[in-house]
């Protein structure tokens, strides 16, 4: 279980990885997020959910900071008690919402995955 | 290269068309478009339609073909365009670039969706089926990326959460003089600040609703528009561009690139600047949207267009840049693929001096449609034919 970003030849990283990252850098390395705090940039709590989604749903984008290169995510929160500039760590689960209650094809992605909670 | 003119433009009543589905939609603002243009539809070369998901919300492909079919236009050369929540203004590239290569002489475009007859719940997963993998299974929706910048926005540059809520006011206000908009009435800020909780700080008034609709547009070369009219627009700038598909790998949460660089290659086009704009119509599917847009079109400097709002600069009858004189999406409704196309219809009808009560004094006017949050945008300038 990891949260995995991808490093690139330029050293810049990214959450989720891509085949080819800024300025048409290959992929170098992944490196595991879930070791790392991260300081929230922003959050939300959203009460409109769709299908199979909890409700309400925190969610935050935060920034980790990978040996001075900073990377930023999307994720659930654990608790829609934070504010801007909280530290977080991700808690990994099983199953973030609940596959083929929506839309997307279940088998089409994973669904386990990382929450953030106040360290 | 021969300009390329609007001569023709219809919108179907927006909102809850309960028993209609999108080929009946289509059809209603196709056959107005036909008739509001003089163009038979014998005529029509190329016919566009802009749509994102019939197939997701009602199980319909294939549309333009049975559009084609139901407008006797055959053998009209046809083609669906997706591009999510700007399909609109990708119709509007389309049909431009057909009459501009000079491979129609008679592009009819029609832009249109069918939503309502899906619970919110479902409507919202079927947009938000637009995000990356990572994104989709966090949850996230579209409301939430807004819930996400708005919270963003206010705290970095210190703007008033009433600043959202006046815009949200200003539109609602503006859409009680448009008999087509869904919704028809005045909101007060208060009401919009003390409103449900739908993305924390943003509440129920700082959305756009679930629409059905659809819109259309009937463009040709200048010298063929002058068959016809003496009085039609010309579109004078348009460009399309992307942000990254993934939202929070942007360097700046504030800034959306698709805007700034659609909106640079619109002016450079047209060579004109954001001075020169009379009246715009944006893309307010969340009120923060509405400040991303002025800033990144040069209406504003980055961080200072909830100044502009606070100040009254952007109210239709008495600032100096009216947006969304239509009600915007707010009020008027958001049927995705028919927005963008209903924005020009507005700016066409205030080109024309056809906006009846939401009439302004303007020459020139300018659209931005987005699509995603942000992840691609057009920018289409007008002008009234000299």
């Amino acid at each position: 279980m990891t949260m995995e970003a991808t490093r690139y030849e330029d050293g810049s990283i990214s959450y989720p990885g891509h085949p080819r990252g800024p300025g048409g850098s290959n992929p170098a390395e992944t490196i595991d997020l879930s070791e790392y705090t991260a300081e929230v940039v922003t959050w939300t709590t959203s009460t409109a959910t769709p299908p199979g989604v909890r409700e309400p749903n925190h969610l935050a984008i935060v920034e980790f900071d990978v040996d001075g290169e900073s990377v930023r995510a999307i994720g659930q929160l654990t608790t829609g008690d934070v504010e801007t500039g909280d530290e977080v760590q991700p808690v990994h689960v099983d199953e973030l919402r609940e596959p083929g209650a929506g839309i997307r094809e279940p088998e089409s992605q994973d669904w386990d995955g990382y929450r953030f909670e106040p360290v | 290269m021969e300009r390329v003119a609007i001569i023709g433009a219809s919108m179907t009543q927006f909102g809850q068309r309960e028993g209609e589905w999108i080929t009946d939609l289509l059809a209603e603002a196709g056959i107005e478009c036909l008739e509001d243009a003089g163009v038979d539809a014998d005529d029509v070369e190329h016919l566009y339609v802009s749509n994102m998901a019939s197939g997701e919300f009602e199980g319909q492909t294939g549309v333009p073909n049975a559009l084609a079919h139901d407008l006797d236009a055959m053998p009209a050369y046809t083609q669906r365009v997706d591009q999510t929540s700007s399909s609109g203004g990708a119709g509007i590239y389309a049909a431009w670039q057909s009459v501009a290569s000079g491979a129609s002489d008679m592009t009819l475009l029609v832009g249109g969706e069918k939503m309502t007859h899906k619970t919110t719940g479902e409507a919202t997963d079927v947009i938000a089926s637009l995000t990356h993998r990572a994104e989709y299974k966090t949850g996230v929706t579209l409301p939430s990326f807004a819930g996400l910048t708005a919270r963003h926005y206010l705290e970095r540059f210190d703007a008033p959460r009433e600043s959202l809520a006046k815009v949200a006011s200003k539109n609602h206000k503006n859409g009680v003089d448009n008999p087509k908009a869904q919704f028809q009435k005045e909101v007060d800020v208060e009401t919009i600040l003390e409103s449900p909780i739908i993305a924390d700080p943003l509440r129920l008034y700082d959305f756009c609703p679930i629409t059905d609709g659809s819109a259309a547009l009937m463009l040709c070369p200048e010298s063929v528009a002058e068959e016809y009219t003496d009085d039609y627009v010309v579109i004078s700038g348009i460009d399309g561009a992307t942000d990254t598909h993934v939202v929070h790998e942007r360097e700046d949460p504030t800034v959306m690139g698709g805007v700034v660089e659609s909106g640079k290659g619109a002016y450079e086009m047209s060579g004109l600047g954001p001075d020169d704009i009379d009246v715009a119509e944006l893309h307010d599917m969340f009120t923060i949207l509405e400040f991303l847009q002025m800033e990144g079109l040069g209406f504003a400097e980055h961080g200072e267009a909830w100044k502009l709002v606070e100040d009254g600069y952007t109210e239709r009858d008495t600032g100096e840049l009216p947006i969304n004189t239509s009600g915007g999406l707010k009020s008027k409704g958001h049927p995705l693929g028919a927005s963008g196309v209903a924005q020009a219809v507005e700016i066409y009808e205030q080109l024309m001096g056809e906006a009846g009560p939401r009439q302004v004094d303007a020459e020139t006017g300018l659209c931005c449609n987005v699509g995603g949050f942000g992840n691609c945008v057009i920018t289409t300038i007008m002008e009234a034919a000299q």
